[in-house]
Order: C-alpha cells, then structure tokens, then sequence
C-alpha cells in the first residue's frame, strides 16, 4: 500500500482546520458553529494519524481514538447547550446570547 | 503528680477550641459543660499540685517541666516550659479556683445572651493564657501570655459590639495598656542584649553576677518592666482604662478586671524581684506609684455613681497596696493582699452583677436602695465582702492582708513614715467609699423594685467566696493574734524575706490600731452622711469648691481630659494632616493606574462568542509566528 506522503497529509489537516475556523467565525447559527468545531477536531486529529504514518508508530491512532470520544462527550453536552439557548432565546443566533458583557 | 502541670492551661485551650469552632451548634446546655467543665479540671488539678507541693515539695522548692523548644535561632532558644514554685503554685491555685467560681455563676448569669458560646470560648482562652503567664519559665512565654490576657480582655470588654460606646472602652482598654507593653518588651530587649537568655531563673542568676547593685542597666530593665506592669495593673499614670473596661460582662470585670489579670503586673514585679532589688530606685518608683495610685483612686471611688465603676476604682486602690508592698520589699504580704483581694473583689463584682440583674440593668447607685430586704442573701455576701475589702478588724481577710502591708511599710529597711500614712490614709478612704455603697445600695427605702431573683449557679459561688473573704486572713496573723506564719512561710520558699529596718517607736499593734481607727473613721463617715443626715451629702458638693472638687474626682483627677488633649488629638491632627503625604500618592497612584487598565480592558467583555474565539485564533497564530519566525 503506497504511502501518502507526509506534507500533504499535513496540508490537508491544515485546510480542514482552517475551514473550521472560518466557519466558527462566520457563522451565526450555533448547529453550524458546533460543526465547525468538528472539523477543527477532525483536522486535529488527522495531523495525529498522519504523523503516527510517518514514524510507523501507534501512539497517534490512539490519540485519534481519545479525540473522537472527547468530540462525542463534547457534542452531547454542546447540544444540550443549543437546546437550551433555543429555550431561553428562541433563536440559534449566538450573538443574541452576549448578555455577559463587561 | 507535678508532670501533670501542663494540664492546667491544656484544658481550657482545648475547651475554647472546641467553642470557638463548634460552639454555635452545641446546644445550651452543652456549652457550659464545656465552657465550665475545663476550668473545673484546672482547678482540681492545681489543687492536686498545691497539695503535693506542701506534702512533698519538690527538690529545690521548684520543678520545671520543658514540653519542646519553641525557636532555636542563633542561641537564642526560648523553649515552652512550665515553672512551679510557691508564687507560680499559689497564683495559678487563686486563679483555676475563683476562675472556677466565676465560670459556675457565669453559666447562668449569660444564659440569656445571644453570645453564650462565645463568651465561654473568650473566657476559656484568657484562663489558658493566665495560666501560660504564670506557668511559663521564660519571659517570651510570660508575654505570650501577658498579650494573650490582653487580647482576651479586649475581646470581653467589647463582648456587646452592637454598642460603639463598647468597642470604644475596648480599644481604649488595648492601646492604653499597649503603651506599658511596649515598655516591658524594650525591657526584654534589654535584657536579652546584656544577659543573653530570657529564661527566667538564668535571667536573675546573670543579673546578679553581672550587675551590681543600682547599677544603670538593671534600672533601666526594672524601670521598664515597671512600665509594662503599670498598664497591666491600671497603675497611675495608665490607670485610666480599667474603669471603661466595666462595659464588659460583669463575670468578666470580676475575673479579668479584678481577680486576676489586673494583678499580673504584681507577679511580674514578685517574678523578677531579684532585678528589683538591684534596682533600688526602680523599686522605690513601685512604692511611690503605688501609694500615690492608692490614694488617687480611693478619692475618685468616693464620688462614683456607677457601682461597677465605684468597684473599678476600688480594684485600682488595692492593686496600690500590692505595688506598695512589693516597693518596701514586702513580698509575701502583696502576695497576701494579692489573694484575699481576688476573693473579695471577684465577690463584689458578683454580687454587684446580680444587683444589676434583678434591677433591669440599673448601674446606678442612688436609683437602688433597700436591697437588704429583697436580696437577703446578696446582701449578706456583699457585706462580707465589703468589710473584708475595707478592713473590718479581726475577723475579716482583707483586715489581715492590708494590715500586713501597712506595718511592713513602716517596718521595712526599704519603707517610710510618709507611705506608711498613706496607707493608713487609703484605709480611711476605702473604708468611706465602701460603706458608702453598701449603705446607699442595701438601706434606706426601695427605690427600684426587684423584679428577678438569682438562682443556685449564681448564689453558691457567692457563698464559696464570701466564706474564703473571710477566713482565708487566718492564714497569717500578726503576732498578737495568734501569730500564725503559714502563708509568708509558704511565700518564703520561692521569695526573699524582707529587710527589718529600725522601727522607730512604732509597734505593730500601734500600727494595726491605727489601721482600725481609720476604718472606724470610714464607717462613721459613711454612716453620717448616707444613713443619717443624707442631705448633708449633697450639701457637701453644693458651694463651688465642692462641686469643682467632686466633678474633678468623678472624672478621675481629669487624667481623660488631659490624654485627650495632649495625645489623642495632637494624633489624630497629625493623621488627618498626613493622609496625603508622598508616600499615600505612590499608593493611590497604583490604584488609579489599576483602576485606569480595568476600564480599558472591560471593553473588551463583549459578551459575543464569536470575537472571542477570533481572538483566540488571532493570539495563537501571533505566538507561533513568535515561536517560528524570532
């Protein structure tokens, strides 16, 4: 099985997480914002494998494997969250969740 | 038997723990358990160790026990010991005891108050740092203890803080006696720089191979320690806050004002009357502040309308005697007087407590009369008490004690004719303001109705004392009444026996009569202006002359009025003038700049989710380029 070669790997979990990042900060909409933070994680947890690849070593599998079970915990309690924000403000526009302000 | 020492501070220690940090959740019944219980303990087992002491005194007539060392730095090595000998033995014995009594009375005396719990735990702890005072064998220890008696008493005398007036006798009672205790520690300084130990028993030892008599540096050390006494004893010229330290519970003016912390400035003087005698002229100084406080005092008791503060000045005329007996190297006798007093005067302050209680809190004296018939019991302790504090001859204690230190002052090498008669004088005067109180609060026609009677807890510690004001004199009489020599001989074991000096066509039986004649004097006095003729007591202040006087004594020769003017407020002036100096601006200069990048930074907070996490990514990418490119 060929190998893909390292920087590209790199290259791609750097685009993902860029797009993440744009995505956290153009969105409104907190479902859209909670997806852009899986992609950041994704991208994370890409360079891990894909450097994992490069040395032939297993360590970065596993921190993969950790990264999707914090993204799961992560995600059942941002829903909750969302959910919450629908109740209370009837809108998933976070902007209109900024009362704590200074 | 004598390793249990450590015990006797160690069980109110413990109970005050308990109620400092339980104590608002132990029911009403426990707090006293506790609070009363250990002093309880202290008490038997200093009466265990006073037992053992004269059954089977320990080698050397003392015993030291050391717990552990407290500092060692640089030979400097104060440890935590306890010291017993006859003075330690005898004044924690005096103190467990009457403590023992008061905390027994108190246990129903605040049974209403709101502060239960708290007032056990202060009282509890200023047990524990007396016996500390005592016990301890070197002078850090004794200061230790000395500053922990003082705390307590601030603590007690504000114990109703809801009053500013409180808190003002407080702070009062703090700062005044703060300004010996800066005396005594320069003499501690002293002291260790030429001597090189604070250890008590060392300390003389040094003192006496290196110094000679009336040598410089052993005046200065007496002097001062004689600074820090005077403001603990409430001596002339820091006598002025032990009569607003009456604000305080009664139980606590009684224990703390009057039985035993005042008299701690007593024991030091007796503690370190080695350094006295090297000093002649310091000791000197004690015998004149001494007599002049006596009789000071005693003519401001005379025009006192409050009981509590009648009682007040009174405490500060009989801790007199003790310094004028420690003064002519009398030590046994202010010992004597030191015991009976407690006795006495912690029964007149109880007694003066349940007064105030069953009359609705009235202090004074001419809204109360005819208590004779309505607290028959109270009056009764009462007058023990009162005759044994003013000397009623023959049978009372307190006719024994003085009487003791009146023929001493004429008789020692160290006495003089002119303090002599001012002692007598004292008599007169004790006698006059006594009988006054007794008079005008137990005879004559009920002016304020009783309307609460004291119970057992309160009454039995009132019998014990009135019992031991009057036999515990028995212990020593002059030679004419039996001679007995218990208590100077037990003295003598740990204090020098005095110095005769020749006695000059005076005996002491003429003496001893004399001191009866002023007392009769007192009592007729007395008798004539508030029994007889009550009006010519009022007549007396009448012209200008009497009212000028009687205002100048009612305010304690004015000591108040001069401090305010030539301390507090000269203070308080520079303060207020100060308050923007240089130093102040660098201060609030660090405020305002704090408080100018609070504001800047706060804009920040906008409350949006998305800014913030922009803010992240942006501050991120700037570290690594950091990290990357410098």
């Amino acid at each position: 099985m060929a190998s893909v070669p390292m920087h590209q790997g790199l290259l791609l979990a750097g685009i993902l997480f860029a797009l993440g990042l744009t995505g956290l900060l153009v969105r409104r909409n907190v479902v859209f914002i909670l997806m852009s933070l899986e992609i950041m994680l994704n991208a994370a947890g890409l360079a891990f494998v894909v450097a994992g690849s490069r040395w032939g070593q297993p360590d970065g599998q596993i921190v993969f494997i950790f990264i999707l079970t914090m993204a799961a915990a992560e995600v059942s309690v941002g829903l909750a969250l969302v959910l919450q924000i629908y109740r209370r403000f009837k809108t998933l526009d976070v902007d209109a969740a900024s009362e704590m302000r200074g | 038997m004598f390793h249990l020492v450590w015990l006797i501070p160690a069980f109110p220690i413990a109970s005050f723990l308990v109620l400092a940090i339980f104590g608002t959740r132990l029911s009403k019944k426990a707090v006293p358990l506790f609070g009363v219980g250990s002093i309880a303990l202290s008490a038997v087992v200093s009466i265990l160790i006073m037992f053992r002491f004269l059954t089977s005194p320990p080698p050397g007539n003392h015993y030291t026990q050391i717990l552990w060392t407290w500092v060692d730095v640089g030979g400097f090595k104060p440890q935590i010991a306890f010291y017993l000998d006859a003075l330690s033995v005898l004044m924690t014995l005096v103190v467990t005891c009457v403590g023992f009594l008061i905390h027994l009375y108190s246990a129903e005396f605040m049974q209403e108050d709101e502060g239960y719990s708290r007032f056990f735990a202060y009282m509890n702890l200023f047990v524990a740092s007396m016996c500390t005072l005592l016990l301890g064998n070197n002078l850090l220890l004794l200061f230790l203890g000395w500053e922990g008696v003082g705390l307590c008493s601030y603590l007690l005398i504000g114990f109703w803080y809801r009053d500013p007036a409180n808190g003002l006798a407080a702070r009062k009672a703090f700062i005044v006696t703060r300004v010996g205790d800066t005396a005594m520690t320069m003499g501690l300084f002293l002291l260790f720089d030429k001597l090189g130990t604070l250890q008590i028993q060392d300390l003389m030892h040094q003192a006496l191979l290196h110094w000679a008599v009336g040598s410089p540096y052993a005046v200065a050390a007496a002097l001062l320690l004689l600074g820090g006494a005077v403001g603990k004893s409430a001596q002339l010229p820091l006598q002025t806050w032990l009569p607003d330290a009456m604000a305080g519970p009664t139980p606590t003016s009684a224990l703390i004002h009057a039985a035993t912390m005042v008299t701690a400035g007593v024991y030091l003087i007796a503690r370190t009357h080695i350094l006295f005698s090297l000093a002649p002229s310091a000791q000197f100084a004690v015998a004149v502040v001494g007599a002049a406080t006596l009789i000071l005092a005693g003519f401001s008791a005379l025009t006192q309308p409050d009981i509590k503060r009648i009682l007040a000045y009174s405490t500060i005329s009989q801790i007199g005697y003790m310094f004028l007996a420690l003064g002519v190297g009398a030590w046994s006798a202010a010992l004597f007087h030191f015991m009976t007093h407690a006795f006495f005067k912690a029964l007149l302050f109880l007694g003066a407590g349940v007064i105030i209680e069953s009359l609705h809190h009235e202090h004074n004296i001419f809204k109360m009369g005819g208590l004779r018939k309505e607290l028959p019991l109270a009056f009764w302790t009462f007058l023990a008490a009162g005759c044994s504090l003013a000397g009623l001859p023959l049978i009372t204690a307190g006719f024994y004690s003085k009487g003791l230190i009146i023929w001493d002052t004429w008789s020692s090498a160290q006495g003089s004719h002119v303090l002599w008669f001012a002692a007598v004088i004292g008599v007169l005067l004790t006698s006059l303001y006594t009988f006054r109180l007794i008079f005008v609060v137990f005879f004559g026609e009920v002016k304020t109705p009783v309307h609460k009677r004291p119970g057992l807890r309160m009454m039995v510690p009132c019998v014990i004392l009135a019992v031991l004001s009057v036999v515990g004199g028995f212990l020593d009489t002059p030679p004419f009444l039996g001679g007995v020599h218990s208590f100077t001989d037990f003295m003598h074991l740990a204090l020098p026996v005095m110095t005769e000096g020749p006695a000059g066509g005076m005996t002491e039986i003429l003496s001893e009569s004399f001191v009866t004649l002023a007392f009769l004097v007192g009592l007729y006095l007395a008798y004539f202006f508030y029994v007889q003729k009550r009006e010519y007591a009022e007549k007396l202040t009448a012209p200008a002359i009497g009212k000028a006087l009687h205002q100048f004594w009612l305010s304690d020769w004015g000591m108040d009025w001069l401090y305010e003017r030539v301390f507090v407020r000269p203070i308080i002036w520079i303060a207020r003038v100060d308050k923007q100096d240089f130093v102040d601006n660098i201060y609030s200069g660090m405020a305002l700049l704090t408080e100018f990048c609070y504001r800047g930074v706060r804009k920040t907070e906008t409350g949006r989710i998305r800014w913030y996490a922009a803010g992240i990514a942006a501050g991120s990418i700037i570290f690594v380029a950091i990290v990357l490119f410098l």
